[in-house]
């Protein structure tokens, strides 16, 4: 198994640890809670043992006394200054659950086989994920907020097809009670997660792509960050190969700071030129650093 | 020169963020965020499944 998948399985496993949750269908409520993953991890999923940077976040944001959460994006910043998207190619969950639900085989077009059409369909929709970071996250928890003062966390009561599957899945199977209050926005979301679900299945990294707040602001990250993939361009013969292998459909011959590489090292792995490389070295003295123009 | 002025730009961003998530982190805890988080944390979050 490659390194990246056992850090992933780890990760994953480490996130959602309290297994007594599963079984009993309920949630870890430990003070080890105040802490947040890197990654997207429903902290109401009854394994999560930490909790969610977005959904502290919007929990701030929307709490009565504050407008703002210096702790939440201190936190964020602190994760993408380290890793950028690495977080979602190697820590978060969410994104091991889409790579499985890749690996289902059908509607598998390889993306060269979609046509242009395509391409630049993703290359806008991909936008998508900004605005629902700006509009869901950041603001409607403000801007919401009634006579308590109280805001709703929008992204993940509207959205968050992750908190539906993760937390929602086993909790509704294991409290009938609970099943009695479902309603309209249960049926929304059901509809949001199992429309990820096929999306995941037809493309990877569907959410990643088009729709995660949190890989959206990591993707701010991705040119500064001390984790890099860099490139060496006198040995690369620009033959194209990163950019057919990558499934995030980005070129690194044309620079590897790309907001949505996930740092997965596909196209490390298959250069024929050893042109890529990738790590946490700090290269900024060099002439590859990332903030440097290729040529 | 272009190289040497990119390297001094990538550190002195990297260090200002540093500098940012250690102070507000710091600011957050000051202000009580964290028992905020806690709090909605160790509770169902009834909207994250789907309830309301």
């Amino acid at each position: 198994m490659a390194s990246r998948k056992i850090i992933q399985w780890l990760a994953a496993l480490g996130c959602n640890a309290y297994v007594p949750g599963f079984l009993k269908g309920r949630i870890y409520r430990g003070s080890f809670k105040s802490v947040c993953v890197p990654g997207l991890n429903c902290y109401s999923c009854p394994g999560a043992v930490a909790s969610c940077p977005l959904g502290a976040l919007q929990a701030v944001i929307g709490a009565s006394r504050y407008s703002i959460s210096y702790y939440a994006i201190g936190l964020m910043v602190g994760f993408g200054l380290l890793f950028g998207r690495m977080v979602c190619g190697f820590l978060c969950p969410f994104g091991l659950v889409q790579e499985l639900l890749r690996k289902i085989p059908f509607f598998r077009a390889k993306p060269s086989a979609r046509g242009a059409g395509f391409a630049l369909f993703a290359k806008r929709a991909r936008l998508v994920k900004y605005v629902l970071l700006l509009v869901f996250v950041l603001a409607l928890p403000l801007l919401t907020k009634g006579e308590l003062g109280v805001g709703a966390p929008a992204f993940c009561k509207y959205i968050c097809p992750a908190g539906t599957i993760t937390a929602g899945g086993p909790l509704l199977a294991a409290n009938p009670p609970m099943r009695e209050a479902l309603g309209w926005l249960f049926a929304l979301k059901t509809l949001i997660a199992l429309a990820t679900v096929l999306g995941c299945v037809a493309v990877y990294r569907f959410f990643c792509k088009f729709l995660c707040p949190l890989g959206a602001f990591y993707g701010l990250f991705n040119k500064i960050a001390l984790y890099q993939i860099r490139i060496d361009h006198e040995k690369c013969s620009h033959c194209g190969t990163c950019a057919q292998v990558c499934q995030m459909g980005v070129d690194p011959s044309l620079g590897c700071g790309s907001a949505e590489c996930v740092r997965c090292k596909d196209c490390v792995k298959a250069c024929p030129a050893s042109a890529l490389s990738a790590g946490f070295r700090d290269e900024s003295h060099c002439k590859n650093s990332p903030l440097t123009k290729t040529p | 020169m272009k190289h040497s002025t990119s390297a001094w730009r990538l550190k002195a961003i990297r260090l200002l963020l540093f500098a940012v998530s250690v102070i507000f982190i710091l600011a957050g805890w000051h202000r009580g965020e964290i028992r905020t988080v806690l709090i909605k944390a160790t509770r169902i979050c009834l909207e994250c499944i789907g309830i309301g």
